[in-house]
């Protein structure tokens, strides 16, 4: 964060120092609740018209033995006056409420960050549970750092002296108390987070009190003492016109599965099996039933795909959302849908690997599992979502390309757009596209795998219709009647054409879109998925030294866009930043006999833009324009 | 009852497909059993759909003339259920064998038999893998020598009635192809229970385990090695009926008539008793007779029909979901033309903690 500008300080109010943006790390215990804390500061954020990206990083364990490394939770959020695409790199402000939160999160801290820590909770005991030998307050660990030591608990204590809560309850509350004391250094109103304990308690009033105070305590205690001698401004940024609101990756998606319901009048039917970081999703379609949602949690992730697949035979827009692991046991199932042709979204929120891997960590390294990770020629559309919102528009054009060209289709997400928010400018119903597809009623001349000259799709004739009674399986098709058929000059006409049609999705992605130079130059940065945000900060940064660099962002992974092998052809390097290593690098070398060349990152967790910016500024070093 | 429906004959569930079993394979007597029921059923044509996995009796869709889906390696039952459940309205029925419902199907069965789902399911049991050239399957009696196993296989089969039980079936029976009045007896009372069927059929496979249910199929051994089970009639079987069973605690035993003993004396059967269902489904040769029949028939909620329920009764409480509203759910807040920011409302929604 920079200082915009910091009015000198009177003798009895602090300094307002205006930012252009802060990022602030909550990290505590599991039970701490830092989500919850992370988010009311992210709502109240975007209540005030900030732009935002958030990002939380929880451990697999719910429950991890208290005060251990291994049970830190954390939730990051970029609060900004101006358009921003990622969670940023390094914190300005942790908040630590216990040691291992501390030890886990500091070395993110940027040189000169604020540090909040609990106190109360640097016994010797939790320590060494941190592993720290010393205390990292006394020992000159923090030398580096503004730090304010508060001794969190035992004001929460205080604050709730006259209630009958027992201890237990009270302590639950210390979050609230930092929360109060952010608000109070960020300039936030309380009435938000207010309304909403009001809400989230109705019914414990005794709660709603206690939470109240203590969200008040922290905020008075963070102004009255002298501990802070810093308030932080951040404006609103200019957003476009409109409602809006901050939505998770997997809330977007959903809701686009819905929208895509309601606008193609197909019943929608979720079939999944419990997996991270998929689940929420079929949590927020279990809530929907109303928009005529089946949600079947199936005995496992077979049958979770097959279940679906038997609701498209019936009729319904039919889904399967997993994550890596989830998929692998799905391809012999998404492979009976790629023979019999039948419209089926498939979801991966993709998470670390291989096997149970990083479950709450992200990564994109399924791109190539989904293309290729099933037996026989089995082409399929892939596409993949860039950021939280932009799930809404991916999964409405999944479902529209699925039962437009009678396909299964892959929708790619991860477990940082998943889990990650950020505002969200609400569209108008009738604006969104119309999906409306008519079934086969004709019994004249209906043959099963008779084809639409346009997509190559073949009619979707419903069993209950008259006349079109029929049999479909995965035994290899004979064109037309769809027969079973052996004949080797049908399997070569049927590989080619299931594969034709996959290509065929390719005449409705619009030209690719350059950012920079869409004349050519020296770099081009090729993206796809969650690097978005990054990739887009890191490139703006990079221009705005002078840096000859340009930026492609690919939504279709399976076709790709038909101009990228020219557009690729305009520049001198191609750099494709990827969570895995070097997957759509390898497509793009193999597809057009190009030099792109992986920048590669499987830590876990998402670029840092400047990480990004750095390889620009290598691989443009000495160039015109660039750092000489 | 259409008229339509009212109308159909063997012939209409026939397909223009050229029937590939093996000469003598007990399959065609199930497909004709099959082809005879479904006419009677006042259903009309284009509501059945028969749904297979894989293996030789899973061909069994392509024969028929009705909707049909051939899928993959023990799924039927998984497909056949999202299906069902996103179409009430049609009759699902499900051909599937000893090897792709139990073992690699095993998991689909158990659990769409625990949930009631409205589908039937016709287990062609011939206790050998045939479309694989006779690999000893999971019904293959501990001992017996295949091409996998030319020592003897070293497991203990299941016993798919006993499973089915196990699972919460609400509905279990056990057919034999060439007994074709019992059989389609049988199966339409599978059609008539709400809810899952579980339909066992001893099939003979003529190539690779000829002769397995000899030992009671054989017209000298019908007699003494049968036991029909019908509800509210005494288990009594053998020539002229003179043998009976009856229960010493709950050990079944083979009692002969006569002596003051009759039919009366004998264990009454009753589809809606649990006990005696996992009674007769332990009753093993050669000590006691195989029951075939109706072992248990039990009225339950069905799966399909309470997903209904569901939707249906969240619609008349909130109505039908408005897209528009559940787009706009959640804190909002507008900015204006000229920057100015609002809150536009909020929801009781918890955020994720």
């Amino acid at each position: 964060m920079t200082v915009l500008d910091s009015p000198s300080q009177r003798s009895h109010e602090p300094a307002r120092e205006r930012y252009h943006e802060v990022v602030i790390r909550f990290a505590g215990d599991s039970g701490d609740g830092m989500q919850l804390t992370g988010t009311q500061f992210t709502n109240t954020s975007a209540l005030m018209g900030n732009d935002l990206s958030t990002m939380p990083d929880f451990p697999a364990e719910i429950r991890a033995p208290a005060g251990t490394l291994a049970g830190v939770s954390a939730f990051q959020v970029r609060i900004a006056d101006h358009d921003i695409h990622t969670p940023g790199d390094a914190p300005d402000v942790l908040v630590a409420m216990n040691p291992a939160a501390l030890k886990k999160e500091l070395g993110d801290l940027k040189p000169n960050g604020v540090v909040v820590v609990n106190t109360d909770e640097f016994s010797a005991r939790n320590l060494t549970k941190a592993g720290y030998e010393a205390s990292p307050l006394e020992d000159g660990t923090l030398s580096g750092f503004r730090v304010y030591p508060v001794e969190l608990t035992t004001l929460t204590r205080r604050t709730l002296e006259e209630t009958e809560l027992d201890t237990k309850t009270k302590d639950r509350c210390k979050n609230v108390f930092a929360l109060g004391m952010c608000y109070w250094m960020f300039s936030r109103p309380l009435e938000p987070t207010i309304g909403w304990l009001e809400r989230k308690f109705a019914k414990k009033p005794e709660l709603v009190d206690a939470n109240v105070r203590v969200l008040k305590a922290g905020y008075f205690f963070a102004e009255t003492t002298e501990v802070f001698q810093v308030r932080y401004e951040v404006e609103p940024a200019k957003l476009a016109p409109g409602t809006y609101r901050n939505v998770l990756g997997n809330t977007a998606l959903a809701l686009g599965l819905i929208a895509a319901s309601r606008r193609s009048g197909l019943p929608l039917f979720l079939g999944a099996y419990p997996i991270t970081p998929a689940s929420s999703l079929l949590h927020e379609l279990a809530k929907h039933k109303r928009f005529g949602v089946t949600t079947f949690q199936a005995e496992d992730e077979i049958a979770a795909v097959c279940a679906a697949i038997g609701a498209s035979f019936g009729g319904s827009l039919a889904v399967s959302a997993s994550s890596g692991p989830g998929i692998a046991l799905k391809a012999e199932a998404m492979n009976l849908a790629v023979m019999t042709e039948l419209p089926l979204v498939v979801v991966d929120v993709q998470r670390g690997g291989p096997s149970t891997g990083l479950p709450t960590k992200t990564e994109q390294s399924d791109l190539l599992q989904v293309l290729f990770g099933r037996n026989g020629e089995s082409p399929l559309p892939v596409l993949a979502a860039a950021s939280p919102k932009d799930c809404f528009e991916v999964a409405m054009e999944a479902c529209r390309v699925a039962t437009r060209y009678m396909v299964p289709v892959v929708l790619l997400s991860d477990g940082y757009i998943a889990n990650g928010s950020e505002p969200w400018r609400l569209p108008e119903v009738e604006d969104l596209p119309d999906l409306r597809i008519d079934f086969h009623t004709r019994a004249e001349g209906f043959a099963p795998y008779a084809r639409d000259s346009e997509t190559l799709g073949r009619p979707w004739a419903v069993p209950g219709t008259p006349g079109l009674e029929h049999r479909i399986g995965g035994l290899e098709k004979e064109d037309v009647s769809g027969n079973v058929s052996y004949d080797p000059a049908n399997h070569q006409r049927m590989t080619d054409l299931r594969a034709e049609k996959v290509e065929r999705v390719a005449r409705e992605i619009p030209p690719t879109e350059v950012v920079g130079d869409p004349g050519g130059g020296e770099l081009l940065v090729v993206g796809w998925g969650s690097t978005a945000g990054a990739i887009t900060g890191a490139v703006a940064a990079a221009r705005a030294e002078g840096l000859p660099v340009s930026q492609v962002h690919l939504r279709w992974l399976n076709p790709l866009p038909p101009d990228l092998g020219e557009v690729l052809g305009r520049f001198r390097r191609v750099l494709v930043p990827e969570m895995n290593t070097g997957q759509l690098a390898m497509l793009l070398r193999a597809r057009w006999l190009i030099d792109a060349e992986s920048l590669s990152k499987v830590q876990g967790r998402p670029f840092f833009r400047q990480e990004i910016l750095d390889a620009i500024r290598e691989r443009t070093a000495g160039t015109n324009g660039g750092p000489r | 009852m259409t008229e339509a429906a009212a109308t159909l004959t063997k012939k209409d569930f026939q397909s223009d497909q050229e029937v590939r079993w093996c000469p003598g394979c007990g399959d065609y007597a199930v497909l004709s059993a099959v082809q005879q029921v479904f006419p009677d059923l006042g259903i009309p044509k284009e509501r059945f759909v028969v749904v297979s996995g894989i293996g030789c009796s899973s061909r069994f869709p392509y024969y028929m003339n009705a909707y049909g889906f051939h899928t993959i390696h023990g799924r039927a039952p998984a497909l056949a259920t999202g299906l069902k459940v996103s179409r009430p309205d049609l009759e699902v029925w499900v051909a599937t064998g000893d090897g792709d419902a139990m073992s690699i199907g095993g998991n689909h069965l158990i659990h769409t038999l625990r949930r009631n789902v409205g589908l039937k399911i016709l287990m062609f049991n011939n206790r050998i893998y045939g479309l694989t050239k006779g690999q000893y399957s999971p019904t293959s009696e501990r001992g017996k020598r295949t091409a996998s196993t030319p020592l003897g296989s070293v497991d203990n089969p299941f016993n798919p009635l006993a499973l089915a039980l196990g699972a919460g079936a609400t509905f279990v029976a056990r057919a034999v192809d060439i007994f074709l009045p019992h059989l389609k007896d049988v199966l339409q009372r599978a059609h008539r229970h709400r809810g899952s069927a579980f339909v066992e059929i001893y099939q003979n496979c003529n190539i690779f385990n000829d002769r397995a249910f000899a030992y009671m199929t054989d017209k000298e051994n019908r007699e003494t090695a049968i036991v029909h089970v019908e509800h509210g009639k005494p288990l009594v079987f053998g020539e002229g009926k003179a043998r009976g069973i009856r229960l010493e605690g709950l050990r079944p035993t083979v009692v002969e008539l006569g002596d003051g003993l009759t039919a009366d004396d004998c264990l009454v059967w009753d589809e809606t008793d649990s006990t005696l269902a996992w009674v007769a489904a332990q009753m093993l040769p050669p000590e006691l007779p195989t029951p075939i029949g109706v072992l248990r028939a039990v009225e339950a909620p069905t799966y399909d029909g309470l997903v209904v329920e569901q939707i249906e009764s969240e619609r008349e409480r909130h109505g039908e979901g408005s897209l528009d509203e559940l787009l706009r759910h959640g804190d909002l807040w507008t900015v204006g033309a000229d920057g100015h920011i609002e809150s536009a409302g909020a929801d009781d929604e918890a955020p994720a903690g």
